[in-house]
C-alpha cells in the first residue's frame, strides 16, 4: 500500500436539506436547515447560502433558534451533543454534551428551558407557547403532559383502523388547541383536553393522502397543512370553510416552518427543496438542493459543457448540478408530461442518459413498466442549442428495443464528421443510432438505426467505444466482442472464464491498447488488444470500474465486509498508484471523474492522478451524505482559503476520521465568513498585503490563525503558492498540534472574528 | 339447528316515511317523533330505545313540530292546528284551530305554563296550558312573513322567533319586539333568494344561535342584539339546532346528512371566556337531517332517510358497553306481517293499505343452500284500501285464512275470505258489535273461532266468530287498573290462554275457558318486546326489550327451571350487545325445545336441551360447527342457534307444513326509493 499522504474524502454537498423542519430567523432573513452533519443558512431572499455551520461529527437531528436570543441557534446531533450556534456570524458558542443519549429525536423548546427528549420513539413532540404542557402522538396515542399540575396523560385510541394514524401535530400559541395530521388524510383540532374525558375534537379534510405537517401561523390565526398532494393549505382558524391553497409547488411536502414574525412560510420538499413563501400564499425562493430519488437510475455523469454532474433528479427530469457550488443550476424535462402527486402510481422514469464527448448531443431513455403490461420505452435525442443555451428535442424512437436497455454509449470520436450512439438492450441486440444529415420527408439532421448486431442471442451487458473511437467492446454475458463500427465487422471476441461480464473500459491515452473488464467472479481483468491476449488478471471484487478521460488512470472500487476500497491504476503499471482502504462504509454505486476547471501541478507521486480530474462518488449507505468527493486536504486555513491542497504530512495514518473532521470546521466556519465579507467593504490589496506580512512574523499559532483572515484575497493566490510550498516545515509542525485544538481553535476564532471588526472599523475611520 | 326449506319473502314493499319532528322529554327520558304521514311515535331511551307507542297518522295531518310540556304531547302542523295526544289510547285527545293559518313551530317555556306557536301570517300565538286542555292567550306583535322558528328564553319572558331574513326577540310579556337581527343572505346565486332562519336557541346566558338556509349558524347576542360569531356549515341548509341541558353542547343538523357538533369551551385552560367552538361531525344519513334531540349522552338525529339514529357521544359514556353503540332505528319494533300459517298467506300492513298473499310453492329437493326451483310463483290476492282518513294501526289474519281484521282509531274492520285456489272473495262482516270500536292489537285464536281486541285499559274484546254472525261475548280487564295500551297480545294453540302485554311491562294471562285473568307474571322492568305460549308445555316465553329472555310456567304460575337457571347464568354478552329488539316469538310443533326468535338482522332457534352457553363460548358457532366432524358437534354446541343469513327481517314464522317464512325487506331497496340527495361534490368525482 502506497503512502496517501494529503488525499482525503470530502464530503462535498448534495446533502439532504429536508430531513428535519428548516427554522427561518426572527427577522425572516436567514433559513436554517440541517444537512447532514452541518447546519446551513441561507438567505431566505437570495436563496444563497451564507453559512455552513458545521461541528457535528454525525447526522444533526434538529435546529431551534435560542428562545432567550433570536440571534442563537440550537442544533442537536446524532453525536450526542447540542451545540449553540451565533448563526448570523457563523460561530460555535457552546457544546453540550449526552453523550449516553446516542440519537437525539425531535427537539423542542419551551420559554423556560431547553427541553431535550430522548425519547426515540415519539413521532413528533411539541410544547405549547406558554409552555404549560408537551404534547406527544405516536401510532393512535395523543399524549399531553401538564407541567404545572402533576403528569397528566391524555390516551385516545380514536376507533379501530389503522387509517387514524397520527403523522405530525402543532400546537396552537394562544389557545388550548393542538392540530393533528393523519395518516387519512385528516386533521383534527383536539380541544379542551384538560379535563380527563371531556375531551373533544373537530374535524378538518382536505388533504386525499396521509398529512405530513401541520403548523400554526405565531398568532394562531391561519393554520398551515401539506402532504404528499404537493399543495400548501392555509386554513383560518375558527373558520375552516374558508382555506387558501398554494398548488403546484413541485414535490410533496415533509415539513412546514413558519418565521417568529409569521412573514415568511417555509415548507420543504421530498425532492431536498426549500420553498420560501410569502404569507400572502406566493412563493418568493426556493432553494434546491441535490435531487435524490429512491436510485440514481442514470449514471452520474459530467455535462462537458458546462461541467456539471448530471443524473436524474425530480421524476422525469435530468438535473445538472453544479459541484463547485452545491447547487443545482437546472432541470431538463425529459419525459415532458405531467407528473402525478400520487403514492403508487406507475410513471415514466428516466433510466439511461449519455452525452457525447463535446456535450453536443444528449441521449436519454425513459420507461414505464405498469403491471400488467408491455413496456413502455422512449429514446430521446436532444441536440445541443447554441442560441437557447439548453438542449433541444431532436429525435424521440419510441420503441427502440423490445425490452430494458442495458448499456448506451456515444462514439468518442476526435474528429465530428459523424456521430454515433450504440444501445444495448436485454432483448439480445444492440443498435447502433447514427445522425443522418438530410433526408427529403424532414427538415434538419435527425437519428436513424444504422446497424442492428447480435452475438449468439446472448444478453448484452456492457458496450464501450475505444478512445479513438475506431473499437466497439460490446460485452455478452462472459464473451466480449469486439467490432469495426467503420464495417460493423466482429474484429474478436475475447472470453475469460469464469463469471459473465460486469464493467467494461478502454484504456486512454498511452493505454488506449488496453481493455478491461471486470466479471461476476471477482477478476479484473487486462486484455492487449494488438496480441488479443490476456495481459494480466487478479482477483478483486471490483463493484465499479471508471477511466478517467482525461488520463490513462482507471479507478476500482472493491467492496468487501461491507466497506468500500479504492484503487487507482494505469492499465500498463503493475502496482496501483494510489490506494485507500475503506474509504467509506457501505457500496459505492455510482461515480464519476469530473475535469478539473484548472489543472494542478503536484509533484507528489501518489497525488498526481487527481491533478487533472477529481472523483465523485455516491454512497448507499449514506443516505444524508450521497456525495462525496476524493481530493487532496490539507487541514490549514490555508487549504480551505485556496481551494488547493498542498504537501502535508499527517502524523498517523491510521487516524480516524472523527478526528479529521474536527479539526476542519472551525477554519472553514471562520473562513467563510471572512470571505462572505462583501468585497466592497474590504480594504485595499496593498494594505492588506502589508497586513498579512506582518502577520506573518507574529509567533507560530497566532500566525496562522492572522495569515488566513488577511488573504482574503483571490488575486493573491498564484504568489500564496510559491509560499505554501516553501512553508511545508511550519505548517508540517502545526499540524500536530491541530486536532487537539477544537476548543481553543474556537476561542481563537472568536478572537481573531473581533480583531477582523476592530481592523475594518479602523480602515473606515481612516 | 335443524333444515327448513325457506319461503324467502321479499315482496312487501314496506316504505317508512321521513321523520319530521323530534322532541326529547329528559325527564321521562321519552323521545316523541313524527314522521311525515303523521304519525308518531314514542321510544323509551331508558329501556334500551324501544318503541314503545305508536300513534297512527292520518291523511291531511302533517306534524311540524313536536313539543312535550311535562308528560303531555303537543304537535302543530301546516294544517292549522295544535293537537295533544292521549298517549293511554293513543290517539289524538284534540285538535284546536290556532286560526293563523299553518302553524309552523310550537314551543313551551320552561316552565310549562304556556305555549307558543309561530304562524304562518306572521303572528305568535301564546296558548295557556291547563289542566285538560289549552287556551289561547294573546298574539304578541304581528310581523310580516310567516314564523319558522322559536325559542323561549329559560326564565320565560322572551322569545327568540326565526322568519324570513331576520330573526325577532319578543318580550313574552309586553308581546312588542325588542331586538330585530338581520340574518345575512347566501352568497353567489342565492343573494337574491330569502333566507330561512331554520331553528333558532334561547340560551340563559341571552345568547341566541340561529341555523338557516344558507347553511350558517349564527351565535348572537341577545343582550345587545349584535353577531358574535359565523359558522358556515354547510352549503346548503341547517335545518335543525339541538342545546344540550347543560347548554354547552350545540348540535345543527344539514341537508347534506352531516350533524355538526359544537362546545361552549374556554380557549385555554385558566380562562373562563368560552365560545362556541365547532367540534365533531356526524355523518350517519344520506339525506336531510330535519329533526335533532341532545341528550345528555347522546345525539339523536333522523331526517329523510327515514332512520332514526342515536349517535353516543362517547365521553359522557363508558366505553366499549352497550350504551356507547351506535344505533340505527330502521324498522318499528312490532310486527307489520301476519302469517296465515294454515293457508300459506300473508299480510302485509301499510299505513294505508293492506295487502294479501299467497306464499309459492315448490316441489324441488336440494343440498342445504340451494335455491329450489319455484313451482308457483307467490302471488297477490287482494289489496284492500282502507276506508276514512285514519291510518291503520293493526291488521291480522286467522290462520285458517279465511278472516281478516284491521283497524284504525276509529273502526275496526272485519273480512270473511272465501279461497279456493283461484278465486277469491272478499266480504266484509256488517255488523260488528257495539263495543268494539277501536282497536290496539287484534288477534285470532289458533282455531279461528274467536277474534281478541284490546281497547282502553288494557281491556280484551273477545268476539266469537262464525259463518253467520260475530257475536260479543265478554271483556277481559287486567285487576291492576292500569290504563296504558296494550302492545302484545298472544294466544295459545290450544285455545286455553291469552296473554297480554301493555306499555306498563305488565304481562296478563287469561284463562280462556274461565274467561277470567289466570295470573300476572310478575312485572319486570323491561318492556316485553315478544311472547308467545308454548303449544304443549303451556310455559309462556317473554323476550324484553332489554334481551332478557323469561318463561314462565302458566300451570304452576312460576318462572320455569330454564328459566332459572338461564337467568342464574346469565345471557351471553353478545346476545345483549345486539341492537334490534325481538320482535317475533313462535315454537317448533315438530320438536318442543326449539324457540324460534328473530330481530331485525338474525334469527335464532333456542334450543333448551343444550346447555347454555357461558360467557367464554363462541358465541356466533354455526361455522365452527359446520366444519366440526359430526361426533365431535355436541360437545361444541350450545342452545343458542343463530343464522344471519337472512337480513332485515320484518318477519320469521314457521308454517303448518314446517316451512320457514322469512321476509327481508333490504335497507338498500329502501334507500332506492328515496328521493335524491341534495347534490354534494365528492373528492374525484
Amino acid at each position: 500500500m502506497v503512502e496517501h499522504g494529503d488525499i482525503r474524502v470530502v464530503h462535498r454537498g448534495g446533502s439532504k436539506i429536508n430531513f428535519r423542519e428548516p427554522v427561518l430567523s426572527h427577522d425572516s432573513r436567514l433559513l436554517l436547515c440541517a444537512s447532514g452533519e452541518c447546519v446551513k443558512v441561507f438567505s431566505s431572499s437570495t436563496e444563497e447560502c451564507v453559512h455552513d455551520l458545521q461541528g457535528h461529527t454525525d447526522l444533526v437531528t434538529g435546529v431551534l433558534l435560542n428562545p432567550s436570543n433570536h440571534l442563537q441557534a440550537y442544533s442537536c446531533s446524532a453525536d450526542g451533543t447540542v451545540r449553540l450556534w451565533d448563526f448570523t456570524d457563523g460561530i460555535l458558542i457552546k457544546v453540550q454534551l449526552h453523550c449516553h443519549h446516542v440519537s437525539v429525536q425531535p427537539l423542542s423548546v419551551s420559554v423556560f428551558s431547553l427541553l431535550m427528549c430522548m425519547c426515540v420513539t415519539l413521532t413528533r413532540l411539541l410544547s405549547s407557547s406558554q409552555g404549560e404542557y408537551i404534547a406527544s402522538a405516536k401510532g393512535l396515542h395523543l399524549e399531553v403532559y401538564f407541567f404545572k399540575k402533576q403528569k397528566f396523560s391524555l390516551k385516545e385510541d380514536n376507533k379501530k383502523g389503522a387509517k387514524n394514524t397520527f403523522t405530525c401535530l402543532s400546537c396552537h400559541p394562544k389557545d388550548d388547541c393542538i392540530a393533528t395530521g393523519h395518516e387519512d388524510g385528516k386533521i383534527r383540532l383536539w380541544r379542551n383536553f384538560n379535563h380527563k374525558r371531556e375531551y373533544t375534537y373537530s374535524t378538518l379534510h382536505w388533504h386525499h393522502s396521509a398529512v405530513s405537517s401541520v403548523r400554526f401561523t405565531p398568532e394562531g390565526t391561519n393554520l398551515l397543512s401539506g402532504g404528499v398532494e404537493s399543495v400548501l393549505v392555509q386554513w383560518r382558524y375558527n373558520q375552516e370553510t374558508q382555506k387558501d391553497f398554494l398548488p403546484r409547488l413541485g414535490a410533496a411536502i415533509t415539513h412546514i416552518a413558519v418565521s417568529p414574525d409569521g412573514e415568511l412560510f417555509c415548507t420543504a420538499h421530498s425532492d431536498n427543496k426549500l420553498t420560501v413563501i410569502q404569507s400572502c400564499v406566493k412563493v418568493s425562493a426556493v432553494i434546491q438542493g441535490l435531487v435524490k430519488g429512491e436510485s440514481v437510475r442514470t449514471d452520474l455523469m459530467v455535462d462537458p459543457r458546462s461541467k456539471a454532474l448530471v443524473l436524474n433528479g425530480k421524476p422525469g427530469h435530468l438535473q445538472f448540478y453544479s459541484l463547485q457550488r452545491d447547487k443545482q443550476l437546472y432541470n431538463l424535462d425529459i419525459v415532458q408530461q405531467e407528473y402525478i402527486h400520487e403514492s403508487g402510481l406507475q410513471q415514466f422514469e428516466v433510466v439511461k442518459a449519455a452525452f457525447d464527448t463535446r456535450g453536443n448531443w444528449l441521449a436519454t431513455v425513459e420507461e414505464r413498466k405498469q403491471k400488467d403490461s408491455t413496456l413502455e420505452l422512449n429514446l430521446k435525442l436532444w441536440a445541443y442549442d447554441e442560441q437557447t443555451q439548453s438542449f433541444v428535442l431532436n429525435t424521440t424512437v419510441s420503441g427502440p428495443h423490445e425490452a430494458r436497455i442495458t448499456a448506451m454509449c456515444f462514439c468518442h470520436t476526435a474528429d465530428s464528421q459523424t456521430t454515433m450512439l450504440v444501445s444495448a438492450s436485454q432483448d439480445g441486440h444492440f443498435k447502433a443510432w447514427q445522425l443522418e444529415s438530410n433526408h427529403y420527408f424532414y427538415e434538419g439532421p435527425f437519428w436513424s438505426c444504422d446497424f442492428v448486431g447480435a452475438y449468439h442471442s446472448l444478453v448484452p451487458e456492457c458496450c464501450c467505444f475505444s478512445a479513438d473511437g475506431s473499437l466497439l467492446a460490446i460485452s455478452f454475458q462472459e464473451v466480449v466482442t469486439v467490432w469495426s463500427p467503420a464495417s460493423w465487422e466482429l474484429l474478436t471476441t475475447l472470453s475469460q472464464p469464469p463469471g459473465a461480464i460486469r464493467d467494461l473500459c478502454f484504456g486512454r491515452q498511452s493505454c488506449s491498447k488496453y481493455l478491461l473488464g471486470t466479471t461476476a467472479k471477482n477478476l479484473l481483468c487486462c486484455w492487449n488488444l494488438l496480441t488479443c491476449t490476456l495481459e494480466w488478471s487478479t482477483s478483486m471484487d471490483v463493484s465499479l470500474l471508471l477511466s478517467d478521460p482525461l488520463s490513462e488512470n482507471m479507478a476500482a472500487f472493491c467492496s468487501h465486509a461491507g466497506c468500500t476500497d479504492l484503487f487507482v491504476f494505469k492499465p500498463s503499471e503493475p502496482r496501483p498508484l494510489f490506494s485507500h482502504k475503506a474509504i467509506c462504509s457501505g457500496k459505492v454505486t455510482r461515480a464519476v471523474f469530473a475535469p478539473r476547471e484548472e489543472m494542478l501541478e503536484s509533484c507528489e507521486e501518489s497525488s498526481q492522478w487527481l491533478n487533472r480530474s477529481q472523483l465523485y462518488f455516491l454512497t448507499q449507505y449514506m443516505v444524508n451524505i450521497p456525495l462525496v468527493i476524493d481530493d487532496s486536504v490539507a487541514v490549514t486555513p490555508f487549504y480551505l482559503l485556496l481551494g488547493k491542497h498542498r504537501q502535508q504530512q499527517q502524523e498517523k495514518q491510521d487516524r480516524s476520521f472523527s478526528a479529521e473532521r474536527n479539526q476542519l470546521p472551525q477554519g472553514s466556519v471562520a473562513i467563510k465568513e471572512l470571505l462572505h465579507t462583501p468585497a466592497h467593504v474590504l480594504p485595499s490589496a496593498s494594505f492588506l498585503c502589508s497586513m498579512f506580512v506582518r502577520s506573518l512574523l507574529i509567533s507560530e499559532k497566532k500566525s496562522e490563525e492572522e495569515e488566513m483572515e488577511s488573504d482574503k484575497e483571490e488575486e493573491s493566490e498564484c504568489e500564496m503558492e510559491a509560499s505554501t510550498m516553501g512553508q511545508g516545515q511550519t505548517a508540517e509542525a502545526q499540524e500536530t498540534a491541530a486536532p487537539a485544538l477544537t476548543k481553543a481553535q474556537a476561542r481563537e476564532l472568536r478572537r481573531v472574528k473581533k480583531l477582523d471588526h476592530s481592523w475594518l472599523s479602523s480602515l473606515l475611520d481612516s | 339447528m335443524g333444515e327448513f326449506k325457506v319461503h324467502r319473502v321479499r315482496f312487501f314493499d314496506y316504505m317508512p316515511s321521513a321523520i319530521r319532528a323530534m322532541a326529547f322529554n329528559s325527564r321521562t327520558e321519552r323521545l316523541a317523533l313524527s314522521r311525515a304521514d303523521g304519525a308518531l311515535e314514542v321510544f323509551n331511551f331508558a329501556d334500551s330505545y324501544f318503541q314503545e307507542k305508536v300513534i297512527p297518522g292520518q291523511d291531511g295531518r302533517a306534524v311540524e313540530a313536536l313539543c312535550w310540556v311535562r308528560g303531555r304531547l303537543f304537535s302543530a302542523g301546516l294544517n292549522g292546528e295544535i293537537t295533544e295526544y292521549d298517549l293511554e289510547n293513543l290517539r289524538p285527545k284534540y285538535t284546536m284551530e290556532a286560526y293563523g293559518g299553518p302553524v309552523w313551530t310550537i314551543c313551551s317555556n320552561s316552565q310549562g305554563t304556556h305555549l307558543a306557536i309561530g304562524c304562518e301570517d306572521g303572528t305568535v300565538k301564546i296558548f295557556e296550558v291547563l289542566e285538560e286542555t289549552i287556551r289561547f292567550q294573546r298574539n304578541l306583535d304581528r310581523q310580516k312573513g310567516r314564523i319558522i322558528s322559536l325559542s323561549w328564553h329559560p326564565s320565560g319572558a322572551l322569545i327568540a322567533a326565526g322568519m324570513m331574513d331576520m330573526i325577532k326577540v319578543f318580550n313574552a310579556e309586553s308581546g312588542h319586539a325588542t331586538h330585530r337581527l338581520l340574518v345575512e343572505r347566501g352568497v353567489g346565486a342565492s343573494k337574491s333568494r330569502e333566507v330561512v332562519v331554520w331553528s333558532v336557541a334561547f340560551l340563559s346566558d341571552h345568547t341566541i344561535i340561529s341555523g338557516d338556509s344558507a347553511g350558517k349558524v349564527q351565535v348572537w347576542d341577545g343582550v345587545t342584539g349584535t353577531l358574535v360569531r359565523t359558522h358556515l356549515v354547510t352549503k346548503w341548509d341547517v335545518l335543525a339546532l339541538s342545546v344540550s341541558r347543560d347548554e354547552s353542547s350545540l348540535l345543527a343538523g344539514t341537508s347534506e346528512g352531516t350533524v355538526v357538533q359544537f362546545q361552549f369551551i374556554s380557549s385555554t385552560v385558566d380562562q373562563h371566556d368560552k365560545e362556541w367552538v365547532r367540534t365533531r361531525t356526524f355523518k350517519n344519513h344520506t339525506h336531510d337531517v330535519r329533526a335533532l334531540a341532545h341528550t345528555d349522552t347522546a345525539v339523536v338525529s333522523g331526517g329523510m332517510d327515514t332512520q332514526l339514529v342515536v349517535r353516543p357521544l362517547l365521553e359522557k359514556v363508558e366505553k366499549n358497553t352497550q350504551e356507547s353503540a351506535l344505533r340505527k332505528i330502521a324498522f318499528p319494533h312490532r310486527s307489520l306481517v301476519s302469517c296465515g300459517k294454515k293457508a300459506g298467506m300473508l299480510l302485509f300492513q301499510f299505513h294505508g293499505h293492506l295487502e294479501l298473499w299467497r306464499l309459492g310453492e315448490s316441489d324441488g329437493h336440494g343440498k342445504p343452500g340451494d335455491s329450489l326451483p319455484v313451482k308457483r310463483k307467490p302471488e297477490k290476492l287482494i289489496q284492500l284500501k282502507r276506508k276514512g282518513d285514519d291510518h291503520i294501526c293493526c291488521s291480522a289474519l286467522s290462520p285458517c285464512g279465511g278472516w281478516l281484521a284491521y283497524s284504525t282509531i276509529s273502526s275496526v274492520r272485519l273480512y270473511r275470505l272465501q279461497y279456493n285456489g283461484s278465486n277469491i272473495s272478499i266480504t266484509k262482516v256488517a255488523k260488528l258489535p257495539k263495543v268494539l270500536r277501536s282497536a290496539h292489537q287484534l288477534c285470532f285464536s289458533s282455531d279461528s273461532s274467536k277474534l281478541f281486541a284490546s281497547t282502553t285499559h288494557s281491556s280484551v274484546i273477545i268476539i266469537a266468530l262464525s259463518q253467520s254472525e260475530c257475536k260479543y261475548l265478554h271483556t277481559l280487564r287486567p285487576k291492576s287498573g292500569t290504563r296504558q295500551p296494550v302492545h302484545l297480545m298472544s294466544a295459545s294453540e290450544d285455545g286455553k290462554w291469552l296473554a297480554t302485554a301493555n306499555s306498563d311491562c305488565e304481562i296478563h294471562v287469561y284463562s280462556l275457558h274461565k274467561l277470567k285473568l289466570h295470573c300476572t307474571v310478575p312485572v319486570y322492568s323491561s318492556c316485553p318486546t315478544a311472547m308467545a305460549i308454548h303449544p304443549t308445555t303451556s310455559n309462556l316465553v317473554m323476550v324484553h326489550a332489554d334481551q332478557q329472555i323469561f318463561e314462565y310456567s302458566l300451570v304452576q304460575k312460576e318462572y320455569t327451571e330454564w328459566s332459572r337457571k338461564l337467568q342464574k347464568q346469565g345471557l351471553h354478552h353478545l346476545w345483549l350487545a345486539r341492537d334490534t329488539p325481538i320482535t317475533h316469538l313462535t315454537f317448533n310443533p315438530r320438536n318442543p325445545a326449539h324457540i324460534i326468535m328473530h330481530d331485525t338482522y338474525m334469527f335464532c332457534i333456542i334450543d333448551q336441551n343444550l346447555p347454555l352457553p357461558d360467557q367464554k363460548t363462541l358465541f356466533y358457532n354455526q361455522m365452527t360447527l359446520r366444519s366440526l366432524p359430526e361426533p365431535e358437534r355436541t360437545s361444541h354446541s350450545h342452545s343458542f342457534k343463530i343464522c344471519k343469513t337472512f337480513q332485515h327481517l320484518l318477519c320469521v314464522s314457521l308454517l303448518e307444513d314446517h316451512s320457514l317464512v322469512v321476509v327481508e325487506r333490504p335497507l338498500l331497496d329502501i334507500a332506492s326509493q328515496l328521493p335524491a340527495p341534495v347534490r354534494q361534490k365528492k373528492f374525484a368525482t
